[in-house]
């Protein structure tokens, strides 16, 4: 006979998911580039690449580059626009029944405020996931990440152009990022998403050029992951809201301690470059721990640390 | 395109610094086409962690290791050390384990004209000819091989072009083998003698220029195969962009090497300034 499957599903910010694992942005394109390896009925969530108001070039080439345990990228923000996607690629999450989460950015506070408008009566759209701390991009002067107070007001603002669901996404390039965490937790966000990538460098030592053209780039992978659960950690201790943690979760066991310190959900990023299909095993996985642990439900785990 | 968790049936170094992979792939030879590749990681990669993008050279068949047994069908990449993660596949054996996901991206467009057929291969970018090369044979075409390197040591397979029935003329910068001189030159030649002519190359970025040059002044249709780093190699990451025709900031027209390429008409990208920076060419530089 078989036991009862133990329940994965978790609420973040009034948002029933059917497990806590869902891509990070910028890692799944629009989700439908991986369909042909991912059941998409299968992941809690599609995280979208980043939409700014008109589409996006990004940055010369090379974006990329391999380091110990992790890579760096200055992709530059690339995509379609938010109107393109709202057009083209939004009809595709119809036949899903998987909430979609539409990452966006601005260059200036009030290109923050038009896309979570054009958003906002979108049926698809689940949530927003509102980035304020890309590294590779430069705003005007004003770094919404890096400073509570335009922080909180980029939030107020969007707020006020959208009624849905409102997750932030915070830089990790700051002195303190609980800071932060409490000026958007202020400002009316629902959820905070933490880390985005960590600003790296890597030299070419014959050409003694960077590896990457933009210079800098962001650092992903496993190489970040205890940086982005100590944080996740002290996020979690700072706010009320659900956080989702992100930050080099290769496997089941990476996004289990994730978990454990508190975040309600994972994002899963660089993992889905090596493994197309590591979502898929890492919902497994964490299946597997809660049979092995006798457990019946993932919110048993959720906030479990034991100091 | 399936992803495979597979293993090597030999890896040999077949020149100084090139090597040779076979791998067990089911299923493989009836999905490839011509031109495309693969991502390939050893399952215990550390300390490299993403996939590398592969051309496929051949595909084929093994008879069973024993009676009653299926035959074992591979497919082979030829590479060539340029780093720490070709580096470690270098080190792997015949058992050793490998993810290959394949085959990926858009390959070469075989146009059934009775226009010579010339195939121009710089170095390693000799990998994504030979499936080419078979296919335009098995519909009857004569195919010429123009095969470049720097010297002998990066001349590959050409013996297994001529095996197929292929004409073949090499070069080399230092005239250890062939020709001495650029496979352009070779190029030119050759293109003064046919009245209609089609070319199909692949190598570094400074000759695929000179070669996209040479057959836009004699108005030659060309197909170019291009290499780029890559994370994901189906168009997400983004990483491996190249410029299109008429791209600028104001109306970028960046292409993916791995899902709208890798193999591109001419006239699809951007020739007014280096195409890709890596492994070639630097901006504006070195024609």
């Amino acid at each position: 006979m078989n036991a009862k499957r133990p329940s994965l599903a978790v609420n973040v910010a009034g948002i029933e998911l059917r497990n806590p694992v869902m891509p990070a942005s910028g890692t799944f394109g629009y989700g439908e580039e991986y369909s042909a390896f991912v059941d998409l009925k299968k992941l809690g969530a599609i995280v979208t690449k980043g939409l700014s108001l008109n589409p996006k070039a990004g940055n010369p080439m090379p974006r990329i580059a391999e380091t110990t345990s992790g890579m760096l990228n200055a992709i530059g923000l690339q995509n379609v626009g938010v109107d393109t996607f709202v057009e083209k690629k939004c009809p595709y999450y119809r036949v899903l029944d998987t909430p979609v989460f539409a990452n966006f950015f601005g260059n200036t506070l009030e290109e923050y405020g038009e896309v979570a408008r054009r958003l906002a009566d979108v049926p698809e759209v689940t949530a927003l996931e509102l980035n304020i701390s890309c590294p590779n991009v430069k705003q005007g002067g004003i770094v919404f990440g890096t400073d509570p107070k335009a922080a909180a007001e980029v939030v107020s603002l969007v707020r006020k152009h959208n009624d849905k669901p409102l997750i932030v996404k915070l830089s990790p390039n700051v002195t303190d990022i609980t800071v932060i965490a409490r000026a958007v937790e202020e400002a009316g966000a629902d959820a905070i998403s933490c880390i985005n990538t960590l600003t790296g460098m890597a030299i070419d030592i014959r050409t003694r050029k960077p590896k990457i053209a933009n210079r800098t780039g962001g650092l992903s992978g496993p190489a970040i992951r205890p940086v982005a659960v100590r944080m996740v950690h002290q996020v979690v201790q700072a706010v009320k809201i659900p956080v989702i943690g992100i930050g080099g979760i290769m496997t089941a066991s990476d996004a289990l301690e994730f978990l454990i310190v508190g975040a309600r959900a994972v994002q899963v990023g660089t993992a889905n470059f090596i493994d197309p299909a590591a979502m898929l095993a890492i919902i497994d996985g964490i299946e597997a721990f809660l049979v092995e642990e006798g457990l019946e439900d993932i919110n048993q785990v959720i906030g479990s640390l034991s100091l | 395109m399936k992803n495979y968790q597979t293993i090597i049936l030999s890896n040999l170094e077949i020149s100084p610094g090139y090597w040779r992979m076979r791998i067990l792939a089911p299923g493989f030879a009836a999905a490839a086409a011509p031109g495309q590749f693969v991502m390939l990681r050893p399952e215990l990669a550390l300390p490299t962690m993403l996939r590398r993008p592969f051309g496929i050279f051949r595909t084929g068949c093994l008879p069973p290791e024993c009676a009653g047994l299926p035959p074992r069908e591979y497919m082979e990449i030829l590479y060539k050390i340029v780093g720490q993660g070709t580096r470690i596949m270098s080190d792997l054996h015949a058992g050793d384990r490998v993810e290959l996901l394949g085959p990926l991206g858009r390959g070469f467009t075989i146009n059934d004209t009775s226009c010579a057929k010339i195939l121009v291969g710089g170095g390693i970018g000799l990998v994504p000819l030979f499936l080419l090369a078979e296919a335009l044979i098995d519909k009857g075409h004569q195919v010429r091989l123009l095969m470049g390197g720097r010297t002998r040591d990066d001349v590959l397979a050409v013996t297994e072009f001529e095996r197929l029935g292929v004409e073949t003329y090499v070069s080399t910068d230092d005239g250890s083998l062939g020709e001495e001189g650029l496979v352009t030159k070779v190029l030119e030649r050759k293109l003064s003698k046919y009245p209609c002519a089609e070319v199909y190359a692949c190598g570094p970025m400074p000759m695929l220029a000179a070669v996209e040059r040479i057959c836009s002044e004699r108005n030659v249709p060309l197909q170019v195969s291009l290499e780029s780093h890559m994370a994901c190699g189906v168009g997400a990451c983004l990483g491996c962009v190249v410029k299109g025709a008429g791209h600028s900031d104001q109306r970028p027209n960046y292409l993916c090497t791995c899902k709208e390429g890798p193999v591109f008409a001419a006239g699809q990208l951007d020739w007014g300034r280096a195409v890709n920076t890596e492994g070639g060419c630097p901006e504006g530089g070195c024609r």
